[in-house]
């Protein structure tokens, strides 16, 4: 793999109203530092990608944002949600995860029936109101166009779903909760091309009520879905532009290379 | 000797050996259902033993084994599911959970009568408990124990990790993710353990010898008030079950017809243990099935 | 939701956290239930096991080497006769004559479920396996006292009822733990070992020998050791076919006990706190230390097989 100087970077501070912003992020696992001081600004209702090659960080860092790294790394720094820093220890995280919500690589609907899977942390969450619960899994399900296939078996189970209806359940799942921002973690990488078609078309539509951040290794899906990117190598963010400019005009080299294909 | 020849006979006295086996398995079973199942009948199951004439029957062991099998998974599963759960989800890898799995295989490598002598030892004498249901359902716990924490602990590692973190993500604590989400989906494998272990309950003398006692007093069936010291329900009465009315009939000999009645009660536990079997594969396989949505 | 409602939120404990710690407590509650349930047998078992010693003032090597057992009486010195021995040799005798006999069974069982035996015949083997893993030890005990008691009796004479018939029943008993386990051992090797072997020209035979069983070896031995440990423990069908008698073994036919049917008949004979009872006590410590050391003894192999694998 060739050297390239990680201090070599460039990255825009969006002058837009932010959704969420990291400062000075590290994570180590024990003495093994995989994320270095990345400083990121998320604006409000835009779709941000990660790019980044294999092992360059890009999950973990963006598994900070809900905190789901707690059990298994430290994490330092500081990342700011709504004027608070949800890096803190104290603060918490369940009530931090219903405005962050995640959805991940591969789909994990509950071994329960459909309709369960939407409503399983809603009831839990203290919502007892049945005409409200099914008006979330009915608008949940419409936001993810599911709605039309799985109208008529929602007391199915949905674990006989196909790998992409699966896949945009569990996104329905997240929004059902109403969250702020959504974090995608390469949510097409187990999907067929037409799946993931139906994905990026249904990532678009959200990004008018939800601020969305995904991972993604493909290049082209970036380019085609989100209007912020990232790139990172070796734990550091090297290149952080409108997703035209750093596809088009990147400033970086280990962008260029990476985008170019000639990387590594 | 050439490599080709000693290939034959290490195969062929591999045969041997496995037919032997087979064979010494057929007629083990065979014996036991051969000579057992002739020996059981309506009036066998449901008639009292009798001590020194012919002709008893097994009613009131029978009885209390049941009973004494529920009791004892009413009080050690919560326990062992506490404990299985804090095993897979809570657990760290370090030295206090290195000591806390010691300590139960210690405990399921313990001999049951060392286990029953505990438990005679605290519950019966210290504890004033005489013999009784409830001590020998307490011995039983901690005979079931270790076995019953180790399936529920393996049933909920096979839930895979996303599911853990599918709950985390929704805002769930992880003990509302363990409990509905995780629990759930490990039900079959935990169901299939459950019922393993109640057929090792079931079987289990030696720990009940001098805990639940070596007596069937005559108790009214139809009085339902466990504190009645004649209700088939009180816990503190001594409860002969029939694993160890077998060995207590073959080991004082003074029933004319001991070996009928063990032929039978031998037979009945048999069968009693391959019902509990093939009921956890079935419903086992059935959750399961249930579940995923699978045919 | 207006966003200092959020704030607040956000650092203030919720009905998630408390559930949480609710959770934990119980799960921590639990865990160190049984903890200290072990740590309360091993201290009571012991307690009860050490009086002989400290209270009846009888020394450990008499106990253990004396072949005298009749703790109500006095000996010629004024020592009450507890010699343990013949208990013990019987205990040791029958456990590694049983797993002597069960060792070739299982490992030809495991051998031919693993590598010989199509699918549905090991499919078979092993439901029949497990099933004999549940039988009542009783059940056992019975079939040995109605049957191999009266053909030992009918060869060689005697009552019938000694070591031999004792270990004939518990190699039946310890066959299908034995078996089980060492199958999981030779599943747990690669299936590329087996084809690199087989590739060289190797017959199934010296595959088998020279590469599955070698890997194997450590599990193997756990296996056995686990039926040991079983077969050491286990009371009432011993009891019912070793004739209870405790005299020191004069040959395998000759009527003797081990420590678990002296305490299963013997215990509830005695008063608590008498020199009887504490001597009997005494055996219960001995097959509780032996646990321990079955324990340690897998543990150690395990290591060992960690360390094979690795080199």
């Amino acid at each position: 793999m060739k050297n390239y100087n990680l201090d070599e970077t460039y990255i825009i501070n969006p002058q837009k109203e932010s959704a969420l912003s990291a400062k000075q992020v590290t994570v180590s696992y024990g003495t093994n530092h995989v994320i270095h001081a990345a400083d990121l600004n998320f604006p409000r209702y835009k779709i941000t990608s990660l790019i980044g090659a294999s092992g360059s960080g890009k999950s973990t860092y963006l598994r900070c944002f809900n905190r789901m790294n707690d059990k298994i790394a430290t994490v330092g720094g500081q990342i700011m949600y709504r004027d608070t820093d949800i890096n803190n220890p104290k603060i918490n995280v369940y009530e931090l995860r219903r405005h962050i919500g995640m959805v991940f690589q591969r789909p994990n609907p509950f071994a329960k029936s459909i309709r369960e899977n939407l409503t399983f942390a809603l009831k839990k969450n203290g919502m007892t109101d049945k005409d409200e619960l099914e008006m979330r899994l009915e608008t949940s399900l419409k936001g993810v166009a599911l709605w039309d296939e799985v109208k008529d078996k929602l007391d199915q189970s949905a674990l006989a779903l196909s790998g992409g209806q699966a896949q945009r359940l569990c996104i329905a799942r997240s929004i059902a909760m109403q969250p702020d921002i959504l974090l995608l973690d390469e949510p097409a990488s187990a999907l067929d091309p037409i799946s993931t078609a139906k994905l990026e078309e249904t990532l678009k539509t959200l990004s008018d009520q939800f601020s969305i951040i995904i991972v993604t290794h493909n290049m082209q899906q970036a380019s085609r879905i989100s209007n912020y990117t990232a790139f990172l190598h070796m734990g550091h963010v090297i290149e952080y532009d409108e997703t035209e400019n750093v596809f088009t005009n990147p400033h970086v080299r280990a962008t260029e290379d990476y985008i170019s294909g000639n990387f590594g | 000797m050439n490599p080709k020849r000693s290939n034959q006979i290490a195969t062929g006295t591999i045969f041997g050996l496995v037919v032997i086996v087979v064979l010494i398995l057929i007629g083990l079973i065979g014996y036991i259902l051969f000579n057992g199942v002739p020996n059981i009948s309506w009036h066998f199951i449901t008639a009292e033993a009798q001590a020194f004439s012919a002709g008893g029957g097994i009613r009131d062991q029978l009885f209390n084994s049941l009973y004494l099998l529920i009791l004892t998974l009413l009080i050690s599963f919560p326990i062992a599911l506490g404990a299985g759960i804090y095993l897979s989800e809570y657990a760290s890898d370090n030295w206090i959970t290195n000591v806390i799995r010691t300590m139960i295989e210690v405990l399921s490598s313990l001999p049951s009568v060392v286990v029953g002598l505990f438990g005679y030892l605290l519950f019966v004498i210290k504890f004033g408990f005489g013999f009784s249901i409830l001590a020998g359902a307490i011995a039983l716990t901690f005979f079931n124990l270790p076995l019953l924490t180790r399936q529920i602990e393996e049933s909920l590692r096979t839930v895979p990790n996303l599911q853990r973190e599918a709950g985390m993500s929704l805002g769930l604590s992880s003990w509302k993710t363990v409990t509905g989400i995780i629990l759930p989906a490990a039900l079959p494998g935990i169901i299939t353990g459950i019922i393993l272990c109640a057929g090792r309950v079931f079987g289990e003398a030696a720990a009940l010898i001098y805990t639940a006692g070596q007596s069937a007093p005559v108790v009214d069936y139809l009085n339902f008030n466990p504190l009645s010291p004649t209700s088939f329900l009180n816990p503190m009465r001594p409860a002969e079950t029939l694993a160890v009315h077998i060995w207590k009939l073959n080991t004082e000999g003074v029933t004319p017809d001991a070996h009928q009645i063990s032929s039978g009660a031998s037979a009945v536990l048999i069968i009693v243990i391959l019902i509990f079997n093939l009921g956890a594969r079935a419903l086992g396989s059935y959750t399961y099935r249930k579940m995923t949505a699978t045919k | 939701m207006d966003k200092d409602n959020i704030q607040v939120r956000l650092m203030k404990s919720s009905k998630a956290t408390r559930e949480d710690y609710f959770g934990k407590t119980i799960c921590y509650v639990c865990i160190g239930l049984i903890t200290v349930l072990v740590g309360c047998i091993l201290y009571f078992i012991t307690s009860r096991g050490i009086a002989t010693f400290t209270q009846n003032h009888v020394k450990l090597g008499q106990f253990l080497s004396g072949t005298n057992w009749n703790p109500g009486m006095l000996d010629s010195h004024g020592n009450p006769e507890v010699g343990a021995l013949p208990m013990i040799v019987t205990s040791f005798g029958v456990t590694i004559l049983a797993a002597l006999v069960a060792t070739p069974f299982a490992i030809g069982m495991a051998v031919f479920m693993t590598e010989i035996s199509p699918k549905r015949g090991t499919k078979l083997l092993q439901s029949v396996t497990e099933l004999l893993v549940g039988i009542p030890s009783v059940v056992y005990g019975f079939v040995g006292l109605s049957v191999i008691v009266p053909t030992v009796r009918h060869i060689f004479g005697g009552t019938g009822f000694g070591i031999l018939s004792g270990t004939l029943v518990l190699f039946v008993m310890i066959l299908p733990t034995v078996t089980s386990l060492s199958v999981d051992s030779l599943r747990a090797v690669p299936v590329h070992y087996r084809q690199a072997s087989l590739a060289l020209g190797a017959t199934r035979w010296q595959t088998i020998r020279k590469v599955v069983l070698k890997t194997a070896t450590p599990g193997i031995l756990t296996a056995i050791i686990f039926g040991m440990a079983r077969a050491f423990g286990e009371a009432l069908a011993v009891q019912m076919v070793i004739g209870n008698a405790v005299l020191m073994p004069t040959s395998l036919v000759s009527p003797s006990s081990t420590l678990t049917s002296q305490l299963t008949t013997q215990i509830g004979n005695t008063v608590m706190g008498t020199m009887q009872n504490n001597a009997l006590w005494s055996l219960a410590l001995i097959l509780l230390l032996m646990s321990l050391v079955f324990n340690l003894v897998v543990r150690v192999i395990g290591n060992w097989g960690k360390h094979k694998y690795e080199s």
